[in-house]
């Protein structure tokens, strides 16, 4: 059997989606000879290459970066799996949705903010299934490892999630 | 003791089961009588149904409509189906309203892990909101010196207005506005530290199904709820009578 091409990507989250994802621990070499890591804030690709099996995102879509990347993402992907509630309801990034972006910019950095360089933010941050198709959705704040492990195994071997979503 | 009843006894069919019940019972207490779980928000034991939250909805056969169980009376060869696919799918689809009406932020919720909300999305599998959210804005009143009323969590299940009302007599709650303007106030549409009417009892906050109404001085997941309050004091008040 060929090996899975699977990529992680790291949007507006804490990475501690991808920290619950390191604390599988043993079973990440259980997972390694079945996969080929081709893209991740994990290791050293600079370029998110063509023909991914299977990528998991971590974080909610918040600025012009973050949409360019998961629309650019998707298009390459085969199954996207939305790991974690900022990626999925927009959890913590979400919160500052009831204040305009000029006031949380000015607010957090002074009237001088920067304006160019840096990503624009979004009028809102969002979940990425609202930007673009998500096929599996692993929710928890941070998903427990051994739920990652359960829901990836599962989409390794095409089968739906098996775990019951439980949000926070 | 029970009080002495004339209600009628009738036979209807809940899920092809056939099963005895009062016409004085709603269908969903046969149907809990009789083991046959259907999910509920705004219910609660010991309160008056209110039937504001719309997840205990259920089939009545042959008449094409959908009604709440916990208002709705049961009668003589009343057929009912509690579970359908499109029974599931209106449940998912109050449950994914109430998600995005409100801000519901369980990750950094003092109610984590004992919100009713939280444990529905989880039984009814919802593990994504399709619906764009409406994050509204709301102001936290936290000027009662005890408690704090948190209206991003709310779902209007009106516990606390019936708690108040019906088993502490204060009747220090109430719902203002209609439909997605609707929302709890206290008293006169007072800071809660204001009214008058409050006995600082702290009902409303153990019957609260999410963090909306929590004490003071939790951090995250550490608010625990006594939601069979009103069931134990009604239960007290009838065996007193």
């Amino acid at each position: 059997m060929s090996k899975v091409r699977l990529a992680t990507v790291w949007l507006d989250g804490c990475s501690g989606c991808h920290m619950s994802f390191l604390d599988m621990d043993m079973i990440l070499l259980d997972l390694a000879p079945k996969i080929d890591l081709v893209y991740s804030p994990l290791v050293d690709f600079k370029v998110f290459p063509e023909n991914v099996d299977v990528t998991i995102v971590e974080g909610a879509v918040s600025s012009t970066e973050d949409e360019e990347k998961i629309k650019h993402i998707r298009g390459r992907t085969k199954t996207l799996i939305a790991l974690g509630d900022c990626a999925i309801t927009s959890n913590v990034p979400g919160m500052r949705n009831t204040f305009s972006v000029d006031t949380i910019m000015t607010d957090a950095y002074g009237p001088d903010h920067p304006v160019q360089v840096i990503p624009p933010l979004l009028d809102k941050s969002v979940p990425v299934h609202h930007v673009v198709p998500v096929d599996v959705f692993i929710t928890g704040c941070p998903p427990p490892a051994g739920t990652i492990v359960k829901a990836l195994l599962a989409v390794l071997e095409g089968q739906p999630n098996p775990v019951p979503p439980r949000f926070g | 003791m029970t009080p002495a009843t004339t209600a009628k006894v009738i036979t209807l069919t809940i899920d092809d089961r056939e099963v005895g019940a009062r016409e004085d019972q709603t269908i969903l207490q046969i149907a809990r009588e009789n083991g046959i779980r259907i999910p509920t928000l705004c219910f609660l034991e010991g309160l008056s149904p209110a039937g504001a939250c719309r997840l205990c909805l259920v089939e009545i056969i042959g008449t094409g409509r959908v009604l709440p169980a916990c208002t709705t009376y049961a009668a003589e060869g009343m057929k009912v189906r509690t579970t359908s696919e499109a029974l599931e799918a209106h449940r998912r689809t109050v449950l994914e309203l109430l998600f995005a009406e409100g801000n519901h932020v369980c990750a950094v919720c003092v109610s984590n892990g004992n919100c009713e909300l939280q444990d529905l999305a989880t039984k009814l599998g919802v593990d994504h909101i399709t619906l764009p959210y409406l994050n509204p804005v709301h102001a936290v009143d936290a000027s009662h010196p005890r408690f704090i009323l948190d209206p991003n969590r709310c779902v209007l299940c009106a516990r606390c207005v019936r708690v108040c009302d019906e088993i502490e007599g204060a009747h220090t709650w109430d719902i203002m506005g209609r439909g997605i303007d609707a929302r709890i106030i206290a008293d006169l549409n007072q800071p809660w530290g204001e009214a008058a009417s409050c006995t600082s009892c702290g009902k409303c906050v153990q019957v609260c199904p999410t963090g909306a109404l929590v004490e003071k001085g939790r951090a995250v997941a550490e608010m625990k709820k006594r939601h069979a309050l009103p069931q134990l004091i009604t239960r007290n008040k009838e065996h007193a009578s």
